[in-house]
């Protein structure tokens, strides 16, 4: 398949850039944070976004979504990445409706993805029980209990998880953690009897959380996905979230770059602009070329989703490797080549640094995936 | 089954009825290449068979017109030829510059008479090419070139020096940039010709490298004549044809470093080495070198097929040729060092027998080649403009920078 938009996915793309850039700028993040917003994103524009049935982009036409495909959800996600738009997308639209597709039964499915679609439930996915990503490590418990499961237990470093309706949260149904098998998925409503929430700050003003189940009752028809093969579908569902991610740090890489050039067009020192000097120029130009890199892996990545292809994984991690490194490298430079300014808050480069390294650690960081390409390609 | 689906299976029935099974082994010497030429010495019958059925269909040039000898392809078939060739894991059956960047300079600027004169033995593999652009003084500089072309009535006479001609020392004809106006600034008085090896007063004395190879000339041209009809395209428009031939040419080095199907992965050399603990590579820090490499290697090919995709689809920002060249040369050169690594001290053998260690059958083998093709590869970028020549034209063309305040 070519590796190119179609015009569909095109025209997504630019509507994309045309809302975001207007509705949900980086001043909107910034203001969120310096008004300490208790949600963490702005409620209006999340119902603009459903209004424009990006909440459904994923989501089978036979739920009422638009079907749109991964490459599709990508270029909302990489705009994203340019504005820093804060909003439910990575958390419900990307990762709370593959799982409900993946692994969500008829009655799930019908159950939940026509209120996905229509912004009425928002979702997190709770799967890391520490500061590094190790989705085996559930010692989160779920123990049957005359047909209900009782889960006690913690999640860390949750995406949206002081706010979404709904957890889905991975828990050890069998054998023990850093075991393969015995994982299952449950959906937990946020606001059940034992569970707590605590709300967490992270350096780029998004919304984390820490959450405590303590003897939390759920019924046989929460689980979602196959008991005790919950690893596998969370496996599936970190490949998605991490090409999604790339595509996100994929944006921002492209915006830093874009605004620092264009910074070297207008700085002058000596009595000229700083954008004549080969020893800057070059460190632009090798950035460009690296993020010329990083868009063809996110673009192979995401087709290879929509098409189903037997290397999601090594493709995923591979993305979220390069991506992540071609982001941490354009984010340091432009910090450096803009100088002081660039180090004020006042100035919206920090902003694109620390979204960078916090979508860089989720799910896993440059370094794990490289791991995990080296494993997966048989060293 | 669509016409495509036709072509493949009928390309993959020839092929597999046609190449020969030693075609289908890795490529080791230099002599495994054909290179053609008046005075290529083919390997053995199979190496000579392969180059002629496939010259035959116009299969060296596939997307070239038939009427010169090419294949004719579209390019969509061209790529189903490339997937067919590469899954019998094929050796390609002619190298050659005359492919890959004087052949595409005539179909498109040369007269009708030099299409017909040149591109059916370039295609057959008949003529070996070689390309005379830099001088002792202008490399990197290149337009400030040298090399004198005086208009003597009925033909041309050009006297000057080239430097780092590719096998001038075994190529029968060269495509050359000469100073037709000396009056002109630097990039205007630039013309290309065409003129034979053996032609009286053209002599050649090879370059020995670091990788104690010599795979450069230095050539010097002594009252060559030339015929007019030789030049290609107009008359002092020669830079326009010498900027498209060096972005043929920085894609074909780019592309160098590529694997095909025949390449034995870096993890694999490792694995073969180092081995295997519980699935993982010995040497944990060699192994995430080796995963980013490849991590890399993928992107880069992956990005070469993007920009294809792109500039077929009439999109894509252009000027991307600088990137690929450079991107792909500093990711071959990344390889080498690793395999130093990985294979260590037998790697640096230069004479005499280095010890195989490791999970395979230990042994010994033949060194210096490994040393030898580490070595080569740092000229990769510098070759057809340096790295830091096409981060310059980065600089200027996509990012805007460093143009008038």
């Amino acid at each position: 398949m070519a590796l190119v938009l179609n015009e569909e996915q095109q025209m997504l793309k630019e509507s994309a850039r045309g809302f975001l850039q207007e509705y949900a700028p980086l001043a909107q993040l910034r203001s969120l944070r310096d008004e300490r917003d208790a949600r963490g994103y702005s409620a209006k524009t999340w119902t603009q976004m459903v209004e424009l049935g990006w909440a459904g982009v994923l989501v089978p036409e036979a739920y009422g979504g638009l079907e749109f495909g991964h490459l599709g959800m990508g270029q909302i996600m990489e705009e994203a990445g340019r504005t820093l738009s804060a909003s439910p997308l990575f958390a419900t639209a990307v990762l709370g409706v593959s799982a409900l597709v993946l692994g969500g039964s008829d009655e799930q499915k019908q159950k939940y993805l026509p209120a996905l679609v229509e912004g009425s439930l928002t979702l997190a996915l709770a799967v890391d029980e520490g500061p590094i990503h190790k989705p085996a490590q559930v010692a989160l418990s779920a123990n049957n209990n005359d047909g209900d499961f009782e889960l006690n237990g913690e999640k860390h470093f949750v995406a949206d998880g002081h706010i979404a309706d709904q957890l889905i949260v991975s828990a050890r149904t069998a054998g023990a953690p850093g075991d393969n098998e015995g994982v299952s998925l449950f959906m937990v409503d946020r606001t059940a009897p034992g569970v707590e929430v605590e709300r967490i700050i992270m350096a780029d003003s998004r919304n984390s959380a820490r959450i405590k189940f303590n003897k939390v009752r759920v019924s046989e028809a929460a689980l979602l996905g196959q008991r005790d093969q919950g690893l596998t579908l969370v496996e599936k569902l970190t490949d998605i979230g991490n090409a999604h991610l790339a595509a996100e740090l994929l944006g921002i890489a492209q915006e830093v770059l874009e605004r620092t050039v264009q910074y070297m067009k207008e700085r002058k020192q000596f009595g000229v602009l700083i954008g004549s000097y080969q020893g800057l120029q070059h460190r632009a130009a090798h950035l460009f070329s690296e993020i010329e890199l990083a868009k063809s892996v996110v673009i192979k990545t995401l087709q290879a989703l929509d098409e189903n292809t037997d290397d999601i994984s090594l493709l995923a991690s591979m993305a979220k490797a390069k991506v992540s490194e071609v982001a941490a490298l354009a984010t340091n430079e432009a910090v450096q080549l803009h100088g002081g300014i660039g180090m004020t808050d006042e100035y919206d480069m920090g902003f694109y640094m620390k979204r960078a390294r916090v979508a860089e650690q989720i799910f896993g960081d440059q370094r794990f995936h490289q791991r995990r390409f080296a494993a997966l390609s048989g060293y | 089954m669509t016409n495509l689906e036709v072509f493949r299976s009928e390309t993959r029935a020839w092929l597999d009825a046609h190449c020969p099974a030693s075609m289908r082994q890795p490529i080791v010497d230099f002599d495994d290449r054909c290179w053609g030429g008046r005075q290529w010495k083919f390997i053995n019958e199979d190496q000579r068979y392969w180059l002629e059925v496939m010259a035959e269909r116009g299969w060296t040039a596939p997307e070239w017109p038939s009427e010169y000898g090419g294949g004719g392809l579209s390019r969509e078939e061209a790529k189903i030829l490339r997937e067919e060739l590469y899954r019998i894991d094929a050796r390609t059956p002619l190298f050659s510059m005359g492919l890959h960047m004087i052949g595409p300079a005539i179909l498109k600027y040369g007269s009708e008479a030099l299409k017909q004169q040149h591109i059916p033995d370039i295609v057959n593999g008949k003529i070996w090419w070689c390309q005379g652009y830099s001088e002792p003084n202008f490399g990197s500089d290149l337009a400030g070139l040298q090399t004198r072309c005086e208009d003597k009535g009925d033909h041309y006479l050009v006297n000057g020096q080239k430097v780092w001609t590719s096998y001038a020392d075994r190529a029968d004809w060269m495509f050359c940039l000469v100073r037709t106006d000396p009056d002109a600034v630097k990039h205007a008085g630039i013309s290309l010709v065409l003129f034979d090896m053996n032609t009286p007063g053209v002599s050649t004395r090879p370059i020995k490298l670091i990788s104690g190879k010599s795979p450069f000339c230095e050539t010097f041209l002594d009252d060559v004549r030339v015929e007019k009809n030789q030049l290609v395209g107009k008359l002092n428009k020669g830079w326009e044809l010498a900027s498209y031939l060096l972005t043929h040419e920085r894609a074909m080095i780019g592309n160098m470093g590529q694997a095909t199907a025949s390449t034995k992965t870096l993890h694999q050399h490792a694995i073969d080495i180092i081995g295997l603990e519980n699935g993982v590579l010995g040497d944990s820090a060699l192994r995430t070198d080796i995963a980013r490499w490849e991590i890399d290697s993928r992107a880069y090919e992956l990005t070469a097929e993007r920009i294809t995709d792109e500039t077929q689809a009439g999109q894509g920002t252009g000027a991307t040729s600088s990137m690929l060249k450079y991107a792909g040369t500093e990711i071959n050169k990344r390889r080498h060092e690793l395999l130093l690594g990985i294979h260590g001290q037998s790697a640096l053998v230069w004479e005499g027998e280095a010890p195989i260690t490791g999970t395979q059958a230990a042994g010994t083998q033949a060194g210096g080649a490994m040393a030898s093709q580490w070595l080569r590869t740092k000229g990769n970028s510098i070759e057809g403009g340096t790295s830091e020549i096409q981060l310059n034209i980065i600089s200027k063309r996509i990012l805007g920078l460093g143009a008038k305040e």
